[in-house]
């Protein structure tokens, strides 16, 4: 295990080194010492390295992440895995704003709680919450799975697109043109996998779907009101 | 009944100035519909800019420059602050931001071509990077735009430059929109979203709110791409003084500043005429701002909206911009309104010049389309040879000017090369009204 200690480290050296990586040797297993609430921790790394932050993080850990494993033993700030291409982000503790913004692929996991807008406009990342999410969440969400073993907050799925959401507690209030729909069994199966690989014991049969009435999908004069 | 009377003169009929037939057509169509104007370019309505201004030239006490034969440099280096691998231009003069999606691959292939073989650089736009595009730009820039369609960390690090859209003139506080019409099965797939739907880009970032959060995020993004190229950020012509100074705060290399005759693919008329600041009211702001910072030169900024000449690109150099931005422009270099497409504008109920629904995708010119058809009327090498040549006059001609201002490059370019026509332009541009010593808020008073 190589470690990289950013009390004595600056981040651009360390970024650097993670960047570096090509997976091809025998160095795939990094640690990061004392993060200290800094941003932009770990991000565009393009390997399949493994990478435990120690500690607590600011904005955009793991941004544009491709291939990496990523696990924070604390929480995070806004923006974790922004625009995540693939790999694994796996956060012990809670996260800030924006979780998964926009993210194309791979899977974040959440063992805490998320705040507003977690998912929006996701692109095709699965997002595992353990616990709540707040409000606007999933807004705009094109395509991908939103799953969250606790409840959501209002105006979930605003303005969505393909994306699907599974919330297993209660919902707060649902956006404009987000409406739940039934659950088959292809989904049971999605949520089976997910919720096997983020380390949850929530049965799919607990969850509800939801999902775009795609009303909003041509502009409309007579939904004038829900834009 | 006698004849006097049949005979009387009568008022003549008087047209409104205010319900003019234009806006009472307006009305007819909004009670017809149900649904308000949507189209591409700018502000239409007449608006001070550059026109209103003149170059006072040599006189006893300036000498000229001997045209052809005196140097009369054009390059323009961006991004000094804080990149590693600045871009250096040989012309002052851009390729705005446009995207694919709302151009037609051919389109954005002709710009990288014209703007290549001038010596300058093009930029990328909602809806990501083409490969065709990548190829045939020498100096590519890449927009961070709040739909963040098509982006991914790859072709963040194959751009020369990177952009991050907070505004356009066309539309501050506005996104974007694609209609379903222009959603081609390419369109979609760069966008992750479902072929034929109307396609809303956001108004705000989806991961950061404010200049504090954008000090964060420029971070992340330098961080991502090892510090190596510049970073942008384009504002729409609204606070001037305030954006420039807080992109400047947030660590930007570039301030690009886009008035409200700035272009778009396509937006609500009510928008496009009524929010923003004309160019030529943005400049002097957002000048002031860069040297209250003492950042003026240090942090380039790049103007557009409505730029059309050599005489514009000097002017807004002038005034104390580094470069410029054109959209409109390069497009109308590539064929855009061309008479000789006239009896299919009057087909789509138009006329040359006046021809706007790019958002329709039936561009008779071929270039703001998707259908492969049309598509193909615009080819990609003979609009690069006449965008590069338009490119080459719009140069010489500033060159012109600064030479008769007495300039060896086009930066040396001053506030006191210039007059205005105008009482409200003298105003803005803050240059004498011609004739006078005096323009509206002159420090130290005036007559
Ligand atoms: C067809 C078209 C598409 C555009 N697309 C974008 C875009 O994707 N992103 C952006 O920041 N600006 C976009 N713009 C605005 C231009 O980048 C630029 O600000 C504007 O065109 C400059 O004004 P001008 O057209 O008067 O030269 C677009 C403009 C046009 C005409």
């Amino acid at each position: 295990m190589q470690q990289i200690d950013l009390a004595t480290t600056p981040l651009r050296e360390m970024n650097e080194t993670l960047q570096a990586q090509t997976g091809a040797d025998n160095q795939t297993a990094w640690e990061i010492l004392n993060p200290r609430g800094s941003h932009a921790v770990a991000c565009g790394l393009d390997a399949p390295i493994e990478v435990t932050v120690r500690g607590h993080t600011g904005y955009y850990c793991a941004g544009m992440n491709k291939q990496a494993a990523i696990h924070v033993t604390g929480s995070v700030g806004p923006g974790v895995a922004e625009n995540m291409m693939s790999g694994t982000v796996v956060i012990d503790g809670d996260a800030s704003q924006y979780a998964g913004a926009t993210g194309r692929g791979g899977l974040l996991v959440i063992k805490g709680n998320a705040s507003s807008r977690c998912g929006i406009s996701m692109k095709g990342i699965d997002i595992v919450v353990h616990g709540n999410i707040g409000h606007m969440s999933a807004f705009m969400a094109q395509v991908g799975n939103l799953v969250v073993c606790g409840d959501a907050g209002e105006a979930l799925g605003d303005s969505l697109y393909e994306a699907r959401l599974f919330v297993r507690g209660s919902v707060k209030s649902l956006g404009s043109d987000c409406i739940e729909k039934e659950m088959r069994p292809e989904h049971l199966a999605i949520l089976a996998d997910l919720l096997e690989r983020a380390g949850s014991d929530a049965k799919p049969e607990e969850f509800r779907r939801y999902g775009s009435a795609r009303k909003l999908y041509t502009f409309d004069i007579d939904n004038a009101a829900a834009y | 009944m006698s004849t006097s009377d049949k005979e009387a003169p009568r008022t003549a009929p008087i047209q409104s100035a205010t319900f003019t037939n234009p806006v009472n057509a307006e009305i007819r169509r909004a009670a017809a519909t149900g649904i308000y104007d949507i189209r591409g370019g700018g502000a239409k309505r007449k608006v001070p800019h550059f026109d209103d201004l003149l170059f006072l030239g040599a006189s006893i006490s300036r000498y000229p420059l001997e045209g052809y034969r005196e140097r009369c440099d054009t390059s323009v280096t961006l991004g000094t602050r804080f990149a590693k691998n600045p871009i250096t231009l040989d012309i002052p003069i851009t390729i705005a931001g446009m995207s694919f999606g709302a151009l037609s691959a051919q389109a954005k292939e002709a710009l990288g071509r014209g703007a290549s073989a001038a010596g300058t650089s093009t930029t990328t736009g909602d809806g990501g990077m083409t490969p065709e595009e990548r190829g045939h730009s020498t100096k590519l820039v890449y927009q961070y735009l709040p739909s963040r369609y098509g982006m991914n960390p790859d072709d963040l690090r194959r751009a020369d430059a990177i952009e991050i859209v907070v505004g356009q003139g066309a539309k501050p506080g506005g996104g974007g929109m694609l209609l379903g019409q222009k959603i081609s099965d390419r369109v979609a797939e760069m966008r992750t979203l479902p072929k034929g739907i109307d396609q809303r880009s956001a108004c705000r970032h989806p991961d950061w709110t404010g200049p504090d959060d954008l000090e964060i995020k420029i971070l992340e993004l330098r961080e991502i791409t090892g510090w190596r190229v510049p970073i942008y950020v384009k504002v729409a012509g609204s606070r001037p003084y305030f954006d420039t100074a807080l992109a400047v705060k947030a660590g930007a290399d570039v301030v690009v500043l886009d008035g409200m005759q700035g272009g778009t693919a396509a937006t609500q008329d009510v928008f496009i005429e009524n929010v923003g600041l004309p160019t030529l009211a943005c400049i002097r702001p957002a000048v002031r701002a860069l040297q209250d910072l003492g950042m003026h030169r240090e942090v380039q900024l790049v103007v557009s909206g409505g730029i059309r000449t050599g005489a514009d690109v000097a002017k807004a150099l002038a005034l104390g911009a580094d470069a410029v931005s054109i959209g409109t422009a390069a497009l109308v270099a590539l064929g855009d309104n061309d008479p000789k497409w006239e009896a299919e504008y009057q087909a789509l109920g138009t006329t040359t010049g006046a021809y706007d629904d790019w958002h329709e995708g039936r561009d008779p010119a071929g270039i703001t389309t998707q259908d492969p058809l049309l598509a193909s009327r615009l080819d990609p090498i003979e609009g690069g040879r006449r965008l590069r040549n338009y490119l080459k006059v719009m140069t010489l001609e500033a060159q012109t000017i600064a030479r008769a201002c007495g300039h060896n490059h086009l930066h040396n370019l001053e506030p006191e090369d210039l007059c205005a026509l105008t009482v409200e332009a003298a105003a803005m541009a803050q240059v004498p009204l011609a004739g006078t010593e005096w323009y509206p808020g002159k420090p130290g008073g005036g007559y």
